[in-house]
């Protein structure tokens, strides 16, 4: 029965399958009270745990979101019912915590997570276009690396307990969800009173959807970012078939849910400006590529006992942090009295993707194993 | 002469492309040794993908797969 469930998960129905389901999940999250076009973005999300946890002082994106405890756990279980559990640890964690920094920074100048680009085009966004466009040719330098010889180096069995920390990390941030203390006057635990971080579906909602997508990824290895780099690098579409069907499945429970509105200007926390749009999505996608997942993928390892992944994931929290510390993270379009401004980001937002993208490049050709 | 690649604890998808510029340089038959179950399963669908033959075999919580031509 196992090996049948998980020959189904393996197979070209079953990532379809469960490209689908996340693609209606998301859209329903929104339409449950999650920030619009962002029923689910993996580095949003992370960013706002950051906020509610005082890393950031950001007001209006503080939030625990439990989607993300629930994306850990439900591969965790998943992980442990299939009996794939396994403690890895010691693939040149800190380049990968660097990469997850870069990550997050190239996701807040463009405003989401491959995830969210997806439901955002999904929703009528079309600044998603050269964001997806952006992200594909971040893949795709990812690609040359990869085809070089570009190696994070192996990483090695270990003792259990190494692998549940992240998911105890989770459980501890679920704790602080449900039983909001205040450890300060004012806070943490911050919780956003207007903006994304205080648009939220009913926390025991978001957590069972959360879950269930945690365990049906695990099974399927559901990867964004492995959908686009498994087409350049070996014509397979085994990952992007899923990819293709949240998009569709994303796209038809919009219009059922009257939540697509077509066009550029002042969308749902988007920006309208081009360039910064390629840019921050190249950014991110080259340091998803170099650190072999989308942000989704890397919390679904975490879950599975890759404390590896766990360190990108803290990457991108701390990314979070330092983006809306430093006011790299980009603006909205706002539309205030009929008057639009365009959003965009700072010139230190411009510079951080700059010395990320040198960064990227530095690690992918000094990380390369001669070929045999 | 058999390749043989030891693809343990590598991130994928490394043991795809070196299962890859195996198969474009070498004759047949090539082991590869991976020791997760996502690797194991990436290898096989590339393998059957450009028309190899596939034979898994259980190593305690490793797996050796067996690609022909």
């Amino acid at each position: 029965m196992s090996e049948r469930l998980t020959r189904f998960f393996a197979s070209r129905l079953g990532i379809v399958l469960v490209g689908a389901v996340i693609g209606i999940l998301g859209p329903l999250l929104q339409f449950l009270g999650n920030p619009k076009n962002m029923g689910i973005c993996v580095a949003c999300f992370e960013r706002d745990i950051a906020g509610a946890l005082g890393l950031h002082r950001a007001a209006v994106v503080q939030y625990i979101r439990p989607e993300i405890i629930g994306f850990v756990l439900g591969s965790l279980v998943a992980a442990l019912v299939f009996r794939e559990f396994k403690a890895r640890a010691g693939s040149a964690p800190i380049v990968r915590f660097v990469l997850g920094v870069f990550a997050m920074f190239g996701a807040l100048v463009f405003l989401g997570c491959p995830w969210r680009a997806n439901f955002r085009l999904a929703g009528g966004d079309l600044n998603a276009i050269p964001g997806l466009l952006g992200l594909a040719a971040g893949i795709a330098i990812g690609v040359y690396f990869l085809r070089n010889g570009y190696s994070l180096g192996r990483s090695t069995k270990t003792y259990p307990i190494v692998g549940y920390i992240f998911p105890a990390l989770m459980v501890g941030l679920l704790l602080l969800a449900v039983f909001q203390p205040v450890f300060a006057e004012g806070g943490p635990i911050f919780q956003s009173e207007s903006g994304p971080g205080s648009q939220f579906a009913p926390l025991a909602i978001s957590l069972s959807i959360g879950l269930l997508i945690g365990f049906l990824a695990q099974r399927t290895r559901f990867c964004t970012m492995g959908a686009i780099r498994d087409v350049i690098l070996i014509r397979d579409t085994h990952l992007v078939s899923g990819l293709g069907a949240l998009l569709v499945a994303a796209f038809v429970t919009n219009l059922a849910l009257g939540q697509f509105n077509p066009g550029y200007a002042a969308q749902p926390i988007a920006h309208s400006n081009l360039l910064w749009n390629i840019l921050g999505m190249l950014l991110a996608g080259l340091a998803y590529a170099l650190a072999g997942g989308c942000p989704g993928r890397q919390l679904f390892l975490a879950g599975e006992g890759d404390s590896d992944s766990a360190v990108f994931v803290l990457g991108m929290i701390t990314g979070a942090a330092f983006a809306h510390n430093f006011g790299l993270a980009a603006r909205p379009d706002a539309l205030v009295d009929g008057v639009l401004t365009v959003g965009g980001i700072s010139p230190a937002g411009m510079v951080a993707v700059v010395l990320g993208l040198a960064v990227c490049l530095v690690i992918g050709f000094g990380m390369r194993e001669k070929l045999a | 002469m058999t390749i043989k690649i030891d693809a343990r604890g590598l991130s994928c998808p490394q043991p795809v492309v070196l299962t890859r510029q195996a198969m474009e340089k070498k004759q047949p038959p090539i082991e590869v040794l991976v020791d997760t179950v996502t690797a194991r399963e990436n290898v096989a669908r590339m393998s059957r993908h450009f028309g190899w033959r596939v034979a898994i075999e259980t190593l305690d919580d490793e797996f050796k797969l067996t690609l022909t031509k």
